[in-house]
């Protein structure tokens, strides 16, 4: 059997080896950079439209270069197959607004969010974004949606944020590390900057997720059940996150099954079941009437408090 | 022999990282599949042409490339039965490929087409596979971010821009590829096991991308060395042997490190 120096120096020549195929990488990099530059302006340009979406470096941070971050829906209606999801929905996400998706299983909260996120595409109807069309849209799904098992560490899932600047294929600007840093920090997570994903809590993953939202500073940010098998600590710094970008100006959507949360931190509610039962100021939409309408009773505990849609 | 050893190990330098990727994004089985949508192509190759490196390699090209476009449709349309359908694409096509080798054939092209023939790879042959890996290794080395990103969270690509269906149907392109590659030496049942079981093995030892890619690479090259010996002294079939020492390795990294983190997709479906 192998002692422990000779595991020790294995070790060693495999880490040179994974270091070699490395340092390989980076004049490839460099090699394709120069072989593009060589290419004629239209094969550029059909370059970046295929492989390099999203890489637009003049798109600053701060307030001054936000864009429009309404939504206006207009009669939407979206079906899976024969089963309608959303019927006739119509109405307005202001700018810098921050709505709550309130429903019962079955509403289509989720399918909404995918129809803004421009992932489902609509049967009858339509949705204007400026936000989406100019990339500005962020989207977080349900966490079961992503793969936790994927090789990726916590750092590098976080700098994805700042897609706009790098691309599919260029070098990260050297600033890269110390603004993932700082978004790291702002949710709490410094110490695990290094861990792989797969290690992290539900609650440290969607904080992650939080940071990676920081750095993509999106005019519109959607989220579906952010808060769902997440601690009460993580949420109530998560929520107050959500409020320093709202006063930032960033129109803010969440699909939330959290009542009182809702009434406590959200100005507007979208109450849906199918088609919108109301749609506003969350006070009135959160009405008794309105909830009984969406076949919603209050004060069932928080996993039950839903009936299923008639 | 020569030839059989520097083929076995550039196929096994391209199979490192697309293993890698397949296992990272779940998609064993879909590469699975497509290693049997290359048989009935080559069976076509072989009905017109004979025992032809050039029909045989895009014959398969062709149908691989065909049924990934098909599971690509209707997978868009109903996403949950993807299991089923990959499976019924995968009987269908390796029963069509049999029935037409058969109907024109002997025994022996039958066996050639389903196991392949290390021993029997020429230079032109070495010539093909070498510029696959080539394009391969290029491709992932150019596209890797992307690639991953698309495999992790797609929606997050398309939401900032990158898009993602063309870096879908490159990797699909890249895997077919590289099944043509080994259909050669490995036949259509087993061009996948070179593939998958290296990198299987690497990720029971590591959870990071670069070092995971290095040894699937590493030990889809031992496997291949140590198979060409056996078959050669013990006088047996070499592409089985190359795949059970993969196997054996795989087996062993199991129960050493003890680490399954990438289930197929299908259990999870079924949750």
């Amino acid at each position: 059997m192998a002692n422990s120096s000779d595991g020790a120096r294995w070790r060693r020549s495999f880490s040179d080896m994974v270091s070699l195929g490395g340092a390989a990488i980076a004049p490839l990099r460099r090699g394709l950079a120069v072989l593009l530059s060589a290419l004629s302006d239209r094969a550029q340009a059909a370059f970046a439209r295929h492989f390099d979406g999203g890489y637009d470096p003049s798109a600053l941070d701060g307030p001054a270069q936000r864009g429009d971050g309404g939504i206006a829906v207009r009669n939407l209606s979206v079906g899976y197959g024969e089963h309608l999801a959303l019927e006739g929905v119509t109405g307005d996400f202001a700018p810098a607004s921050m709505t709550a998706i309130v429903g019962p299983n079955g509403a289509g909260k989720s399918t909404l969010l995918k129809v803004l996120a421009g992932i489902v595409r609509p049967m009858a109807g339509e949705v204007t974004c400026a936000a989406l069309a100019r990339h500005r849209l962020a989207y977080l799904p349900q966490q079961a949606e992503l793969d936790r098992g994927f090789p990726i560490t916590l750092g590098e899932l976080v700098a994805l944020g700042d897609w706009r600047n790098f691309g599919s294929v260029r070098e990260p600007p050297p600033r890269l590390a110390a603004s993932v840093h700082e978004a790291v920090a702002t949710v709490g997570l410094e110490a695990l900057i290094n861990r792989q994903i797969s290690e992290l809590s539900v609650g440290q993953f969607q904080r992650a997720l939080f940071a990676r939202l920081l750095l993509q500073d999106a005019d519109v940010i959607l989220l579906d059940e952010p808060f769902a098998a997440v601690d009460e600590s993580t949420t109530d710094e998560l929520l107050s996150l959500l409020q320093r970008w709202r006063e930032k100006g960033q129109t803010i959507v969440a699909v939330l099954h959290d009542l009182d949360r809702v009434r406590l931190h959200f100005p507007s509610t979208l109450l849906l079941a199918r088609s919108p039962i109301a749609w506003g100021d969350t006070s009135l939409s959160l009405s008794a009437d309105n909830l009984a309408r969406a076949h919603i009773t209050p004060g069932l505990p928080e996993r039950g408090r839903f009936g299923r849609a008639a | 022999m020569r030839i059989a050893l520097v083929a076995s190990f550039a196929l096994a330098l391209a199979n490192g990282p697309i293993g890698t990727l397949l296992l990272m994004r779940r998609e064993s089985l879909s590469g699975n599949v497509l290693s049997h949508a290359v048989m009935p192509g080559a069976a076509l190759g072989f009905l017109y042409a004979g025992y032809s490196l050039a029909a045989l390699s895009f014959g398969g090209l062709l149908t691989g490339l065909f049924v990934a476009g098909l599971a690509a449709l209707k997978t868009r349309a109903r996403p949950r039965h993807q299991d089923v359908s990959l499976i019924a694409f995968y009987l269908v096509s390796l029963s069509f490929g049999i029935l037409i080798v058969a109907a024109r054939g002997s025994q022996a092209d039958l066996m050639h087409v389903l196991f392949g023939t290390v021993l029997a790879i020429d230079v032109n042959a070495l010539l093909l596979i070498a510029s696959i890996t080539s394009i391969t290794l290029l491709v992932i080395a150019a596209l890797y971010r992307p690639l991953a990103v698309e495999s992790f969270d797609p929606a997050f690509l398309r939401a900032v821009g990158g898009g993602g269906g063309v870096f879908r149907a490159i990797f699909i392109t890249l895997v077919v590829l590289n099944l043509v590659a080994s259909f050669q030496a490995f036949g259509t049942l087993l061009a996948i096991g070179p593939m998958l079981l290296p990198a299987a093995a690497a990720r029971c030892w590591t959870q990071k991308v670069w070092p995971m890619i290095t040894l699937a690479t590493a030990i889809g090259m031992a496997a291949a060395l140590a198979g060409l010996l056996i078959s050669y002294y013990a006088n047996l079939p070499s592409g089985p042997a190359i795949v059970i020492g993969a196997g054996l390795i795989y087996g062993i990294s199991l129960l050493a490190a003890g680490r399954t983190r990438f289930e197929p997709r299908i259990f999870e479906e079924q949750r």
